[in-house]
């Protein structure tokens, strides 16, 4: 039986407050995500389940139960409240997948401190951007990252305290604090922060054409669409043992791979190591795995590893696949279906913006390979004119996908941009702030991803609305790199555009043209390509790099990538009337 | 051989690891499942190889498992050089 019975019930009947009744939540409890994940799991009778079990490289297994989940939570908690850090404070998390990224996950909600985490991956001048426009007052990092940090502290005042949470604690450097929460004290009983539906708890930073990075906030009242999303479209159910591949560095690996499940009581699996098709698919047989939750280019990168590979592992454990990041093409989601005994990988759509899935496809819902699915209940989406911005009654007309604002998950703000976060928001007046923007049943969110809807009520994507780059699920703002690349000796002038692949559906590109003195040479592309992995990151590397004499402009000197985007596609230009001619 | 793996474990130590983990990889170190190299970084290190050695190395060459160690990664620039 499928948690979520028939879809057209749960549409007709829906109340986000159905989540409440799930996690058997009554008003006047205490709403703190930290708590939800594992004090209350511990008070239900559950403490002794196993929450967390963790591999990483080099056989090294890790099992944790709810009730450490508990004791380590707090134990960050009280050390980061005895380090002087206050509700509202920005706390990055700033490792691998270790355990110590989750217990402090939870720790940070526990005191009522903002939980920022990032990608590990990040050089320190995507770090340096991330960490002063949150103006960030501590980072939890490792003996592996904290070099990153070393490098730019100086030049944010606003970050104190740089702890470090695993390692040698005699390499520190002065300044740096050592806190081991395996072997600090055992604190019984914490007393989380009493916060409201409203209170922040999570800063994801995401890409936009324009401009550095974005903030988007999330507050404690998440945690329904977290939850119910993830007992209606992952299906999960108390004996599941569930693995979310995602790191944490991104909304996929908090909303799913910490607070949804977790919310749950669900039983999960992480594995912290590098990817290869075999290790994966062992990881799943070991573990028996029930319910997976992993991303396209992950499952086209099994796919290239091919069929045979597969048939070596007894993988009968799964029942429910699901998929989220970009579009799943048709050929991925047939091929799962001939590999794992039947199953279908189910597509979802979502931001780091919605925080919970907002388009799916649902357990028991006939699949339509490449299909987005359909609005979750209670999301009032449309696809809106490119032009007139009204929803489309056409089907098959292409137009931005859109959702009425006020469902428990979305995004609060952007980070001290109310003026970006505005602009997100079609029909609003001006000067509006994010709470009546947020509140707002008039207006439109829209995603900056276009689709159509088929007569069915089908999503079909049909690609992103501005010049982000969507590489192996991840978006990254061209500015950004383009920012990077000039800063290279070399560099004149640069675009950034994605181009297709078969793996990752776009990776970088960029064009540049170069100073003079400077001539085109592989060694050059190689030096620029190391030179952009290691200050953004592995992500953000350009995977080609295109010499030119001069970039494309508009008579007012601004490069226009949609050029050079369109080239790369084999699309129509369009209109190259406003192009400078020189 | 031993001349072009010490010149690949370099290159992969000055680019992939920070000062005080050079010494911590050898030529059977695994760079690929072990996270030291990750499958966009791959892309790099590839052309680094091509460039190095004037090869041209396909897409269903440079796989992970190829990729894993200096030992393999030389086994497979020998291939191409041979």
């Amino acid at each position: 039986m499928r948690n979520i019975g028939s879809y057209n019930d749960r549409i007709e009947n829906f109340d986000w407050d159905i989540a409440k009744e799930i996690l058997d939540w009554k008003e006047g409890e205490l709403l703190n995500i930290g708590a939800i994940c594992s004090d209350r799991i511990c008070d239900r009778g559950d403490g002794k389940k196993t929450a967390l079990i963790w591999e990483g490289f080099g056989d090294k297994i890790a099992r944790y139960t709810f009730d450490d989940l508990r004791l380590y939570s707090n134990g960050f908690a009280q050390f980061l409240s005895e380090q002087g850090i206050q509700p509202g404070d920005r706390v990055c998390i700033f490792m691998d997948k270790i355990p110590s990224l989750y217990f402090s996950f939870l720790g940070i909600l526990k005191l009522g401190a903002i939980a920022q985490p990032l990608f590990s991956a990040f050089g320190d001048e995507s770090l340096e951007v991330r960490l002063a426009s949150a103006g960030t007052r501590a980072i939890l990092t490792t003996r592996k990252h904290v070099r990153k940090v070393r490098k730019i502290k100086d030049r944010l005042p606003e970050l104190e305290k740089i702890i470090v949470v695993e390692g040698d604690p005699d390499k520190l450097k002065e300044g740096e604090i050592f806190f081991d929460v395996e072997n600090g004290p055992v604190i019984e009983e914490f007393d989380a922060y009493h916060s409201s539906p409203e209170t922040p708890s999570v800063l994801h930073y995401t890409s936009g054409t324009t401009g550095q990075p974005k903030g988007a906030l999330h507050v404690h009242n998440s945690v329904w669409g977290q939850a119910l999303t993830s007992s209606w479209v992952l299906d999960l159910q108390d004996d599941d043992i569930y693995w979310c591949t995602a790191d944490p560095g991104w909304v996929t690996g908090t909303s799913y791979g910490i607070i949804g499940p977790w919310a749950l009581g669900i039983t999960q699996c992480v594995l912290d190591s590098g990817f290869t098709s075999s290790r994966w698919y062992k990881f799943i047989q070991d573990n028996r795995i029930t319910v997976w939750y992993s991303a396209p280019t992950a499952i086209r990168a099994l796919m290239k590893d091919g069929n045979e590979l597969v048939s070596t592992f007894d993988l009968a454990s799964l029942r429910h696949l699901a998929s989220v990041g970009e579009p799943l093409n048709a050929e991925a989601v047939i091929w799962s279906g001939e590999v794992f005994n039947g199953l279908q990988f189910h597509d979802t759509f979502w931001q780091t913006e919605t925080g919970s899935m907002m388009i799916t496809n649902f357990p028991g819902m006939e699949i339509r390979p490449g299909s987005m699915g359909k609005p979750f209940p209670g999301i009032e989406a449309a696809v809106l004119d490119l032009a007139t911005h009204k929803p489309l009654d056409e089907y098959g007309k292409v137009g931005l996908i859109a959702f009425r604002p006020g469902w428990p998950s979305m995004f609060r703000q952007y980070w001290k941009k109310p003026d970006t976060y505005r602009s997100k928001f079609v029909g609003a007046s001006e000067n509006a702030m994010p709470d009546e923007l947020r509140t707002n049943p008039d207006l439109w969110y829209v995603s900056g991803d276009r689709a159509s809807i088929d007569k069915d009520g089908y999503y079909w994507f049909v690609g992103r609305d501005d010049d982000v780059i969507n590489t192996g699920g991840h978006l990254v703002g061209p500015f950004e790199i383009e920012s990077a690349l000039v800063e290279h000796e070399a560099i004149a002038e640069a675009a950034a555009v994605g181009k297709p692949d078969s793996v990752n559906m776009e990776v970088v590109k960029a064009f540049v043209t170069l100073k003079p003195g400077f001539e085109p040479s592989d060694e050059l592309e190689l030096d620029i390509m190391n030179f952009i992995r290691k200050r953004l990151s592995p992500l953000a590397m350009p995977q080609e790099i295109e010499y030119r004499d001069k970039l494309p402009k508009t008579r007012s000197g601004k490069i226009v990538r949609r050029y050079l985007r369109a080239i790369e596609w084999g699309e129509e230009v369009g209109d190259l009337s406003s192009l400078s001619d020189e | 051989m031993d001349e072009m793996k010490k010149i690949i474990l370099e290159y992969i130590a000055d680019e992939y690891l920070d000062e005080d983990d050079g010494d911590e990889v050898s030529y059977d170190s695994p760079l690929i499942s072990s996270g030291i190299v990750d499958s966009f970084s791959m892309v790099s290190l590839k052309r680094f190889l091509e460039t190095k050695y004037s090869i041209k190395l396909s897409d269903e060459e440079a796989t992970p498992e190829a990729f894993d160690t200096v030992n393999s990664i030389c086994r497979l620039v020998d291939k191409h050089q041979g």
